[in-house]
């Protein structure tokens, strides 16, 4: 389950929206508990994917280590990422499973219809190797 | 040295989220993390011991792949190691559909 606040979740869907028609992405923040991950912040990232935005994206490795630095130095943890499919449904890709690489993490993808933001889901990549990997739909809480 | 561990390997480190080992290199610390943590291995390494292709390791704030000497670069005690599996993906080309 995903639990986050109406801010949060506003502020990736809007951030989809401003980078329509390329995707945007981000990382979320917060504290993860047997499956549960509640997200206290979302920290918006630069797609390096200028090449094919539109349906790409990838956040620079160096950027996340600051991402993950800025979080523990507030005794947080990196327990999602998230992305916006523009003018695509919000549900995983080939390319997202394949490159999915953060075990118990929430993935995010909202769905930019047009330029405006629909229907947002969350994914948790479960097992414990690249063979054994999947994605399930998860609930996605917001408070 | 210390070596900060991303959320999802912390499986294998007994939940820390950072590993302090001695080590004069970027590799020699990576066999220390190995060697304390022998979980970690196949999660960072292929079966021919090389690092996997969506591991990032970084020293400080520079991607081991493209300092001259690589795995080979020393390191000193105030210096830290970050492992960061890479984040990247994108909506499908041309179905509109999920899955495999």
């Amino acid at each position: 389950m995903l639990v986050l606040s109406r801010d949060i979740y506003d502020q990736l869907r809007k951030h989809g929206e401003s980078t329509y028609p390329h995707e945007c992405c981000g990382v979320l923040l917060g504290k993860s508990d047997n499956g549960k991950n509640t997200v206290l912040e979302a920290v918006p990232a630069g797609n390096t994917r200028t090449d094919s935005a539109h349906n790409r994206y990838n956040i620079a490795p160096v950027e996340l280590v600051r991402i993950q630095r800025q979080a523990r130095e507030r005794s947080l943890d990196i327990v999602g990422f998230y992305h916006s499919h523009p003018d695509h449904p919000a549900q995983w890709s080939a390319t997202d499973f394949a490159e999915a690489h953060w075990f118990g993490c929430s993935y995010v993808i909202t769905a930019v219809q047009e330029g405006q933001a629909a229907i947002t889901n969350s994914f948790l990549l479960t097992g414990t190797s690249e063979e054994d990997k999947q994605f399930e739909t998860e609930r996605v809480e917001v408070l | 040295m210390k070596i900060y561990i991303p959320t999802p390997l912390r499986a294998y480190t007994a939940t820390l989220d950072a590993v302090d080992v001695p080590a004069a290199t970027v590799s020699e610390a990576l066999a220390k993390l190995t060697e304390q943590h022998p979980g970690i291995q196949p999660h960072l390494f292929t079966a021919d011991g090389k690092l996997r292709s969506f591991v990032n390791i970084y020293l400080n704030d520079d991607d081991v792949r493209y300092l001259p000497e690589k795995e080979a670069t020393p390191v000193k005690d105030a210096d830290s190691l970050t492992i960061i599996p890479s984040i990247a993906g994108g909506a499908p080309h041309f179905d509109g559909g999920c899955c495999l």
